[in-house]
């Protein structure tokens, strides 16, 4: 039994990174958890939370950046570096994630 | 009739449980359950004092508290006496406060700190609050009660929901009422029962209406008024008799006239209900004597609202007992112990049959010096004044005619400056006048209805330290809806910063994310040979930042400029264009199959039921535009779906052509001038799809009578007899509403199809990314329009032309194109399959 509250991340393969348009995001589940996994035009990759905080908007569905996500409901905008709202709402969950030969690995 | 207003349901009662002995927290006892009262509870919760205090409320009546300002609507029957519950018996059980409704409190044992109810009950206090309010003052006259001291039937107070109710039930019945009384509350009643049809006539003793608030000029105005409505008005006069022996049948006047009538209101004025306090051996005059704290001359018991008379006035205005309310919540939860009331500048703003009155302070001068300007129009029934004495306004009267009122409130609550020209203070002068809109506006007024962001949060944001309209429509999300209230939130940003706000550059560019105006955007797209999106913000944005919210807008303007040869760039669209339907709350999505002209056929409302069955749609809905809506489809359903429709799409979705309303015109109308059914099916036919700065509705009527809305369409087509048709451009009907203005009348179907071309191509290639045609046509102004498009002043009409025609040979249906072949992976994968989203309901 642990005493302390220890956070244990883990690795997760969800799919590979040609399944995500350039620009685009998709919907994964990676361990129970729906995520939203963008690839951005310079390559990188993020992910976040997948439901709009504000009001549950498809956040896979919006339109993105190099610094911000912006929902296609409502049009909130989250920044990727920290998932602040750019109007200083709630903010949304990031993730790491990389690309590991082709494959998109998300840590939750 | 003898419900219960907010009350519980038969057969649910509260469980007191009595005195707890562990209790430990003071009992507060509250006696009135009306506007003061109640609102004193809550404001007692709000600051936490459940946790300090066992409360118990008794109240007269047996309801739960409701709005009684709000009787007049109920008795015109404008409102439902539900909708005026304010708090009903289920919110004291909620907040453990014990609701005694039905219960009159009788005396005070002030020694033994004990109140006695009518029940025979005795309840101890701590602290006790006497909200008894006022009861309606009936004067002596003749007859007026029964033997049983009961007024005669048929004769009413107005001042309880059983009142009312009696009342209204009475209307069924009675032929002719009179109301004595022409104050306010007279005013209302003769107002609501000449609205059931009751011929009332207002007696009333005084030499004018309303002689409390009004001068006689005014009220001389506002009896008109009363008098164009159908209401008989006496006034100077006293009704000196009741005439009937069981129910009243008539009413006479000290001069010895005798009016016929089955239904007396009596609204002669209000007392303070002070009877308990005077039993109880409390200081009363008027009303219950109470200090800055709302004392007594009994330390631990209080009063406020009707009953109190503090520094000798007595108020009759919900405002001031709020007030009260809230000062002695903070004495007595500690809030803010020493908290003081110094009394109520009263400023009342009203409708009264029908009438819009808004008054404060005095309404003539009393000093030599007093500054006084009135404005009299009678045959309009307007009638405004003000009283200013050493540069401030002490009093002003508004009959009539209130718009100044915001602005005039301001001044007398808290002095602020006058304009030099004093009549600014009750007309606007056309010179500047916007500037003095902003100003007057109230803080609390809100700017933008679709974020809900108020003036104040707009002004408090550019105190902390928002330079620009840009950023404070960021951080306030003023103006991010619907838009429609923009140029308000950029007046009030430079009002707010003293016109100190810097130019802001980016308001003129065409997306905020290229630093460029629109023609200069196009240019360099065209001279660099920019065809794709990425390619633009390589090019052109600062250090090649790509901008998400510019994306939209530069899709859009590329297809316009290269038509097929624009290279697709999915990313750069809005998710409705990627997957060709409109996203809807729940993350699903609107499929709109094209009805050319709103005209369909048995067949295709077959495919289209069919569809609907077997992707289980949950609602089908015809739409403002004349097609039909297909809501809540899942996105991975729509290739599958526009396979089985067969059918193009109606591009419900997108910044483009949307639709043509129609008419049944001439094939079938016995009105109809034109044949507008075909010319709409062939305005869509060669429109169809067109993407455009923002959303283009269009509609043809074929003749003036203008069913299907022509005069507020982006373009609307008018058939006006003899082959003629007028076209109108820049109407709307939406967030804005405008007519169209009258670009041109052409005498043949091939002209408006050119007309219509060259107007949408030139708003196509000068219009702001999202700026609608009723913003376009005004800021390009139609003489400008009318000189480009009719006589060709710029010489650019074959280009127009010709840019048209590049974008109609472009068009390809987008559900035929991706249906079979999605554009990219995943192009119809849902987003999010396995979250629990908020539902739209199901119909």
């Amino acid at each position: 039994m642990s005493m302390t509250d220890v956070r244990t991340t883990t690795a997760v393969v969800v799919g590979r990174v040609e399944e995500i348009p350039m620009g685009e995001g998709r919907a994964f589940v990676a361990g129970g958890e729906q995520i939203a996994v963008f690839r951005l035009r310079d390559g990188s990759l993020h992910a976040t939370q997948a439901a709009c905080p504000h009001a549950g908007g498809p956040l896979a569905d919006g339109q993105t950046d190099g610094n911000v996500l912006v929902c296609p409901l409502h049009l909130y905008a989250y920044r990727w570096s920290d998932g602040a709202a750019t109007g200083g709402t709630t903010p949304i969950r990031v993730f790491p994630v990389r690309d590991v030969d082709g494959e998109v690995v998300v840590e939750v | 009739m003898t419900a219960v207003l907010g009350g519980r349901p038969e057969g649910l009662t509260v469980l007191n449980l009595g005195d707890d002995e562990f209790d430990t927290r003071s009992r507060l006892v509250v006696v009135g359950n009306g506007m003061a009262g109640a609102r004193f509870v809550e404001e007692v919760l709000e600051r936490g004092g459940g946790d300090q205090f066992r409360i118990t409320v008794f109240g007269d009546e047996p309801h739960g508290n409701y709005n009684r300002i709000m009787l007049s609507p109920v008795l015109a029957g404008e409102e439902h006496e539900d909708d005026i519950v304010l708090n009903s018996h289920d919110w004291y059980a909620d907040n453990g406060v014990n609701l005694r409704a039905g219960v009159r409190a009788d005396r005070i044992d002030t020694a033994a700190k004990l109140v006695y109810a009518a029940d025979g009950t005795a309840t101890a206090y701590d602290h006790l609050v006497l909200a008894t309010g006022s009861y309606s003052f009936v004067p002596p006259m003749k007859g007026v009660r029964a033997d049983d001291g009961g007024l005669l039937p048929g004769v009413y107070g107005f001042r309880t929901i059983d009142e009312t109710r009696a009342m209204l039930a009475a209307t069924g019945s009675c032929k002719r009422a009179v109301v004595m009384g022409g104050g306010l509350l007279g005013l209302e009643a003769a107002r609501a029962l000449q609205g059931h049809g009751v011929h009332v006539e207002l007696v009333h003793a005084a030499p004018y209406l309303m002689n409390v608030q009004l001068d006689p000029e005014a009220g001389a105005i506002l009896k008109k008024s009363v008098e164009s409505l159908g209401i008989a008005v006496h006034l100077d006069v006293f009704a000196t008799e009741v005439i009937g022996t069981d129910r009243v049948r008539g009413v006479g006047l000290a001069d010895g006239r005798q009016i016929e009538a089955d239904l007396l209101v009596v609204a002669a004025g209000v007392r303070p209900h002070t009877d308990i306090g005077v039993r109880s051996g409390l200081e009363v005059e008027r009303g219950i004597v109470v200090d800055d704290q709302l004392r007594t001359d009994d330390p631990d018991i209080y009063a406020i609202g009707e009953c109190a008379q503090h520094r000798g006035e007595v108020y009759g205005l919900v405002a001031p007992a709020w007030e009260h309310a809230t000062v002695l919540a903070d004495v007595l939860t500690g809030t803010e112990p020493t908290a003081e009331y110094h009394g109520s500048r009263t400023a009342t703003k009203l409708k009264v049959a029908g009438v819009d009155v808004a008054v404060m302070g005095i309404n003539t001068p009393e000093r030599d010096d007093d500054e006084f300007l009135v404005i009299s129009e009678p045959r309009r029934g307007v009638h405004l004044s003000v009283v200013i004495r050493d540069d401030k306004l002490i009093g002003a009267t508004l009959l009539g005619d209130t718009r100044k009122v915001a602005f005039l409130t301001q001044a007398f609550d808290r002095g602020a400056p006058l304009p030099e020209e004093r009549i600014r203070l009750l007309v606007d002068l056309s010179d500047g006048a916007e500037e003095v809109g902003v100003a007057e506006m109230p803080g609390d007024s809100q700017v933008c209805n679709c974020n809900g962001v108020t003036k104040q949060t707009i002004c408090d944001n550019v105190a902390g330290g928002s330079s620009s309209v840009g950023e404070v429509m960021d951080r306030t999300r003023a103006g991010k809806g619907c838009g429609s209230c923009k140029s308000l939130v950029k007046q009030i940003v430079e009002w707010a910063a003293d016109g100190d706000v810097p130019e802001d550059p980016s308001e003129s560019w065409y997306v905020p994310g290229i630093p460029m105006a629109k023609p200069e955007l196009m240019a360099a797209i065209r001279e660099q040979d920019l065809r794709s999106v990425s390619a633009v913000f390589g090019a052109l944005a600062p250090d090649g930042q790509e901008d998400a919210k510019s994306k939209m807008g530069l899709t859009s303007l590329l297809r316009m400029i290269w038509g097929t040869e624009y290279v697709q760039e999915n990313d750069a669209k809005f998710i409705n264009d990627r997957v060709h339907a409109n996203i809807q709350r729940d993350g699903t999505f609107s499929v709109v199959p094209q009805m050319k002209g709103g005209v369909t056929t048995p067949a295709q409302l077959r495919k289209i039921a069919e569809v609907a069955e077997k992707y289980e749609v949950p609602m089908v809905k015809v739409t403002g535009g004349q097609r039909i809506d297909l809501l809540g489809v899942r996105k991975e359903d729509l290739p599958a779906m526009w396979d089985d429709l067969g059918m193009p799409s109606g591009y419900a979705y997108g910044k483009s052509f949307r639709t043509v309303k129609t008419c049944v015109g001439s094939d079938f109308c016995r009105f109809g001038l034109g044949d507008s059914t075909q010319l709409g099916i062939d305005l869509e036919t060669r429109f169809q799809g067109i993407e455009s700065p923002a959303k283009m509705k269009l509609a043809v009527v074929g003749c003036p009578r203008n069913c299907a809305e022509a005069y507020v369409k982006d373009v609307g087509v008018v058939a006006i007899g003899n082959g003629q048709w007028e076209i109108y451009v820049g109407g709307a009907a939406g967030a804005s509403v405008r007519k169209g203005d009258l670009l041109a009348t052409v005498s043949s179907p091939e002209e408006v199809l050119t007309l219509t071309g060259r107007f949408m191509q030139y708003y196509r290639e000068n219009a702001n990314w999202l700026e609608r045609t009723y913003d376009f046509v005004p800021r390009v102004g139609l003489d400008r329009l009318k000189q480009v498009l009719l006589e060709d002043s710029e010489g650019i009409l074959a280009d127009l032309d010709a840019g048209m025609q590049r974008s109609i040979d472009a068009y390809v249906d987008p559900w035929g194109q991706d249906g079979r072949q999605p554009a990219t992976p995943g192009q119809f994968r849902t987003s999010l399959p396995m979250v629990d989203l908020p539902k739209a309901p199901v119909r």
